[in-house]
């Protein structure tokens, strides 16, 4: 488990962190999210040591980092770029060596990783020289040639076309899936709705809100309803302990009360409409995550 | 959580430590340089420019030495066992007398009735050289005994040191300011920084391009002393080789000194074309030196000021030991005076280093990156 505790950082007088504290479980795809400016970027640098904080901790599994537990990490800046007229395998091996793998290992690992992600071929041509698909790939084989336990990419997704968003789709789920702690920032919220398990919500470099993506969910929305009649649906309105949102005809959508007035409330609103005639669609509606993030930064 | 914790302790891979970080730092700039073309080809033409001057002097000065003169068999024996003379026999006077008429010889050396018994004939004007040969001259003892003070050739050499130490430390500092700002521009540098510290990343682009400069004065040293030996000016070559060893010395210190000046004046700035105006004023520092050694060789005190100020020492003392005006312990205290500036500027250009290096975008303030 990767902690982040009471991390603060200032630049001159602006100060862009102010007591961040998360923490990343083993296993967890953990999605980073925030608007610009809002302090992802600064609290990646500092989990990787590339930018000291002001104050606080990093810890894994309790104990503070050091450099050397650093070099297990695999590191995904969100400003990219390698060596231009390096050739692609000459430079992960590179790269390889600095993580402290042994030259053999690092070839090893460099071969396997170009193979996997299709760019077996290219091993020995230079990065200018490659399509930019191919490059973000390579990018991708030098976050991951020491075989990182700990993955921490910073808006992994941006700029990456169809094919390579769905590489380091599955290059993340498999560390995670093999009890990495995975944590990674992105302002595509569908990306960090559809993959992550954990949530951590930051803006004006505090916390606002960290957990499971289920209880931010539960936590920070009204239990939402929509209902399509066959019939004018403008009835919805009146039922006891129901707030109407959008009214269009037959289509209507409506919060209600946590808790199982709120349950009862609904289904109410379900038999008298089973009772007027017959129901097009009934559903439970759950807030997107970008609806719980504007609540939260809000 | 065990699956996150069972490499930390035994089978984790040794982190490089400071020495091996900054060694395949080192490593990656010398197999990148070394792997250009115009590189290998610039020091290849710069190696041949060097011996050719060496030997095309050698000869000018060899050729100028041996007055040809004819002889007769009457004057033979005043020639003979005169030293550095070039003796061609000739048969009767007139054809002694139409070799020096056609230019074949200098002077013809006739029997006639003088009190020597014998005149030298040549063609428009008398022949010093050769007049001063097959005279006796008396023996000279000075009071005051001068040092080698030949003017033009420690001009040569004053001018050699600086334009080696000039090019060498442009050229390799501008290669490290290059590959500073090439990292800082490509972004890499963040990958980099998150595996090995920015000071091991600063310390290995120094060595690997000291390296490179040092093997290239080396060989511009090696080039020179073959050169002087080979074309015989052997005794040239004893004058300078003592200089040409402090040369060597004292470059090692005042390279590193630039090189960590070029490095931190360039991360300042993200952009390659930045580059050449922020690491203007390092460029004008190694200039000035080079300036003043062309102008005011044969100025003492001025050579002697230069030799003490850490960019000039290089240049300023072994030219100073070359003429005999520096004491022994000169040197030392010159180069104790060096190696601590360059101590001190390492230590102020890595933190600018550190500093700088994730600032992208606008020029950073020398003022901002110090503080931090």
């Amino acid at each position: 488990m990767l902690e982040v505790d009471d991390i603060s950082r200032s630049f001159g007088s602006r100060r862009v962190l102010d007591g961040v504290s998360f923490t990343v479980g083993a296993g967890r795809m953990t999605g980073f999210v925030g608007g610009n400016g809002a302090g992802k970027t600064t609290t990646m640098r500092i989990i990787l040591g590339v930018l000291s904080s002001d104050s606080g901790t990093v810890a894994l599994d309790g104990t503070r980092l050091t450099p050397a537990d650093r070099a297990l990490f695999g590191y995904m800046p969100e400003e990219r770029g390698l060596y231009p007229k390096m050739k692609v395998a000459e430079q992960i091996v590179y790269l390889g060596r600095l993580h402290g793998m042994t030259p053999q290992a690092a070839k090893r690992s460099t071969d396997d990783l170009l193979e996997r992600l299709g760019l077996g071929e290219r091993a020995n041509e230079t990065v200018e020289s490659l399509s930019l698909g191919n490059q973000q790939r390579a990018q991708i084989a030098a976050a991951l040639v020491h075989d990182p336990e700990v993955l921490v990419l910073d808006e992994p997704f941006s700029g990456l076309d169809p094919m390579a968003v769905e590489t380091v789709q599955a290059v993340l789920t498999e560390h995670a899936a093999g009890g990495a702690p995975v944590l990674f920032s992105s302002h595509q919220l569908d990306i960090v709705e559809r993959l992550c398990d954990d949530l951590v919500v930051i803006a004006g470099g505090t916390i606002r809100a960290a957990g499971s993506r289920e209880s931010l969910r539960a936590e920070h929305s009204e239990p939402r309803y929509e209902i399509e009649l066959t019939a004018d649906a403008g009835w919805v309105r009146e039922v006891d302990g129901v707030r109407v949102v959008d009214l269009d005809g037959n289509y209507a959508q409506f919060e209600v009360d946590r808790g199982d007035e709120g349950l009862a409330a609904a289904q109410a609103v379900l038999t008298r409409a089973l009772a007027s005639g017959p129901v097009a669609r009934f559903t439970p509606l759950h807030p997107t995550l970008a609806q719980i993030f504007k609540e939260v930064v809000a | 959580m065990s699956a996150t914790t069972h490499r930390r302790a035994d089978a984790r891979p040794a982190l490089p430590g400071l020495v091996k970080g900054t060694w395949l730092v080192a490593q990656r700039e010398l197999t990148m340089r070394l792997r250009s073309k115009s590189f290998l080809i610039s020091t290849a033409v710069l190696l041949l420019a060097i011996l050719a001057s060496i030997i095309v002097g050698g000869i000018l000065s060899s050729t100028s030495s041996a007055p040809k003169v004819a002889a007769v068999a009457g004057t033979a024996s005043v020639v003979e066992g005169v030293q550095g003379l070039d003796v061609t026999e000739a048969a009767s006077a007139d054809e002694a007398e139409s070799l020096v008429r056609d230019g074949t010889v200098e002077a013809a050396v006739l029997p006639a009735d003088t009190e020597l018994g014998y005149e030298l004939v040549a063609l428009d004007e008398a022949p010093g050289t050769l007049v001063s040969l097959l005279s006796v001259a008396p023996p000279v003892q000075l009071l005051e005994p001068g040092d080698s003070d030949d003017g033009f050739l420690s001009y040569l050499i004053g001018i050699a040191f600086g334009v080696v130490f000039f090019m060498s430390a442009v050229t390799f500092g501008s290669t490290i300011a290059q590959s500073v700002v090439e990292e800082k521009q490509t972004r890499v540098v963040e990958i980099l920084l998150s595996t090995i510290s920015a000071r091991e990343l600063m310390a290995g682009k120094v060595v690997g391009n000291s390296i490179l400069a040092f093997g290239q004065i080396a060989l511009i040293a090696a080039m020179s002393v073959l050169g002087l030996s080979v074309t015989g000016q052997s005794a040239l070559l004893g004058l300078l080789g003592p200089a040409i060893a402090w040369f060597i010395v004292f470059f090692v210190f005042g390279f590193v000194l630039i090189a960590a000046l070029y490095a931190a004046t360039a991360a300042l700035v993200s952009r390659q074309e930045e580059v050449a105006s922020v690491t203007s004023p390092v460029t004008t520092l190694v200039m000035i030196p080079y300036f003043l050694v062309i102008f005011f060789n044969s100025n003492e005190t001025i050579m002697a000021i230069m030799s003490y100020v850490p960019f000039s020492a290089p240049i300023g003392m072994p030219l100073r030991l070359f003429l005999g005006d520096a004491a022994w312990w000169e040197p030392l205290v010159s180069l104790a005076v060096l190696a601590a500036t360059t101590v001190v500027i390492i230590g102020i250009g890595s933190r600018i280093y550190s500093n700088s290096l994730l600032r992208t975008g606008a020029r950073i303030k020398l003022r901002d990156a110090l503080k931090g």
